[in-house]
């Protein structure tokens, strides 16, 4: 099994369009021997995970490439980075961290990257059409494309994204392909169940856990609200476990139908996710019970959309927290902006909000009290924050983590 | 395993980044993503779900790759650092892991083998030695 090379592949890893390029071919090919890719297909736009400075590796690599007079062939966004550039002074770091970190933002720009900085970029005006051939790093961004959008991607790490981007180019393998985006195992929610915020975290982390490397169709889901719901499915599955794609009958749409999920073949397998499996799940992502004393709240894992900010902001003015207790909302720029120019954000300060643009509280220092505990809504957040940042979590849902800032404890099911 | 021999472990695998590379085996009963999952500056398996324990010079053998894509980043760093482990055999074929050494053999001229075999009867402990063969296959052997 040979990768072939169109005559376009070979001028770029010959050097005709500078070192830059060949160096982003060179490694695509060697990444496409190593999946056993055929061929290499265009792609429409490109999703950038490496502006989060992960030590002098990230850096040596941009500097590379930027160099060789590098830059992005097809519209390229960029996934969140090591600070929030719209608000100075809010991420706290070592010089010696904050120089590299600051300059793999800047050297992406210098690529022709778009300064997006977001892990939502189908937030964003890059947002993919059906069917659309991309190359997307970042699990959640991922996910969602592939089964929200039902655009095409493989799991691209960082580096490889960039690769795809300098070249124009992915290898044909994968979920590129019509053939291996088949449903291969059944998951049926039992039981009837409303379309509850955590619902929809819960299924994720029960799919993510069981799915192993086969992709998952789900039935009995309720419709969800608005695409945030389906959002925090997928964030959640990628991060208990691989899943790049996943469908639900009649809600995503590559899956109308059951069949049409499973291109009319058999499922592998069929499980089953009861109330007792998903309550179990979301159990596990809370280390203290309810009453514990709160330090912050922290929201928007993946970014905060404009519709998620819509239904956060009626509930702080209706519930006003005084306690002084930090809000962190994470968002992506084009919508921090965007709320800006309504006057949304006018009040911000009087709940004590904090929003956080470019960036995610769990990958830097942004919360100012560690020893805490920090409550979210986010699946993923709570899942990565204790390793990575050494708090203690509380999961809850949107109107729980609200009410807890404003009682300083964590309190969960009030309604 | 051979049935004769409870200790002998010879396999042929596929290599995802070709090298040679020999150390101790940590097996783990579940995936790991190094990025959220080790420090890259210690090699410290910081993921609160696994027992705990150093990737650094050790074969380092799992079923698969799993979650975040940042944890090419994580894994090039370390390789980088000497923190890394020697060489990864995979049940399956992850590519998130093929990127980070393919990267860092390319900026920093560092081989860490990427093997994808058979990992039944591999326990933590044992010494691995991973090779190649004609044909550019992996071998896979118990010393």
């Amino acid at each position: 099994m040979t990768l072939e090379l169109s005559a376009g592949d070979q001028s770029m890893l010959g050097g005709e369009h500078g070192r830059a390029v060949a160096a982003a071919m060179k490694i695509l090919v060697a990444f496409s021997d190593a999946v056993g890719a055929r061929k290499l297909l265009d792609i429409a736009g490109a999703h950038i995970d490496g502006c989060l400075y992960h030590g002098q590796a990230s850096l040596d690599f941009v500097e590379r490439l930027v160099e060789g007079g590098g830059r992005v062939r097809v519209p390229t966004t960029l996934n969140v980075g090591s600070f929030d550039l719209i608000h100075p002074g809010l991420v706290k770091m070592p010089a010696a961290q904050e120089v590299p970190a600051r300059r793999l933002m800047k050297a992406h720009l210098e690529l022709g990257c778009q300064a997006t900085f977001t892990c939502a970029p189908y937030q964003t005006r890059f947002r993919p059409g059906f069917g659309e051939q991309i190359a997307w790093g970042e699990s959640n961004a991922i996910v969602f494309a592939n089964s929200v959008i039902g655009a095409r991607t493989n799991r691209y790490g960082d580096f490889i994204d960039l690769c795809c981007a300098m070249t124009g180019r992915a290898p044909a393998w994968g979920l590129h392909l019509s053939e291996n985006r088949r449903g291969q195992v059944l998951f049926e929610l039992t039981g009837s169940f409303e379309p509850a915020d955590a619902l929809f975290v819960g299924v994720g982390l029960v799919v993510g856990q069981r799915s192993g490397d086969r992709i998952p169709v789900i039935s009995g889901l309720p419709q969800p609200r608005d695409e945030d719901q389906l959002k925090a499915l997928g964030a959640a599955a990628a991060t208990t476990g691989a899943v790049a794609l996943f469908h639900a009958v009649g809600i995503t749409p590559e899956a109308r139908t059951l069949d049409e999920a499973f291109r009319g073949k058999a499922p592998e397998a069929t499980l089953r996710i009861c109330c007792a499996d998903i309550d179990q799940a979301l159990a596990k992502l809370s280390s203290v019970p309810d009453g514990a004393p709160l330090a912050a709240v922290s929201l928007g894992t993946p970014h905060f959309s404009h519709d998620e900010w819509m239904r956060l902001l009626p509930m702080l003015r209706e519930v006003a927290p005084a306690r002084g207790i930090p809000i962190y909302v994470n968002t992506g720029r084009a919508t921090f902006k965007r709320l800006q120019d309504e006057g949304e954000l006018d009040d911000a300060q009087k709940f004590n909000l904090i929003p956080v643009t470019d960036t995610c509280t769990y990958v830097t220092s942004v919360i100012e009290r560690l020893d805490g505990v920090v409550m979210t809504n986010s699946g993923k957040w709570a899942h990565y924050a204790p390793g990575n940042i050494g708090v203690s979590v509380a999961f809850g849902d949107l109107a729980d983590c609200v009410r807890s800032a404003a009682a300083g404890r964590v309190v969960r099911g009030a309604r | 395993m051979s049935q004769q021999d409870g200790r002998a472990l010879n396999r042929i695998g596929t290599f995802q980044l070709a090298g040679e590379a020999q150390g101790s085996a940590l097996v783990l009963s579940h995936a790991l993503s190094f990025w959220g999952g080790v420090d890259a500056e210690t090699g410290d398996i910081i993921d609160r779900s696994h027992p705990g324990g150093n990737v650094a010079g050790k074969i380092l053998v799992m079923a698969s790759g799993r979650g975040s894509s940042s944890s090419s980043s994580v894994l090039a760093e370390a390789i980088r650092r000497g923190t890394a482990p020697a060489g990864i055999i995979l049940q399956r074929p992850d590519a998130i892991l093929a990127v980070g050494a393919i990267v860092a053999e390319f900026l920093y001229e560092i081989s860490m083998p990427l093997v994808v075999c058979d990992i039944s009867g591999i326990v933590s402990g044992d010494r691995i030695v991973i090779g190649m063969a004609e044909g550019g296959q992996a071998t896979v052997s118990r010393i």
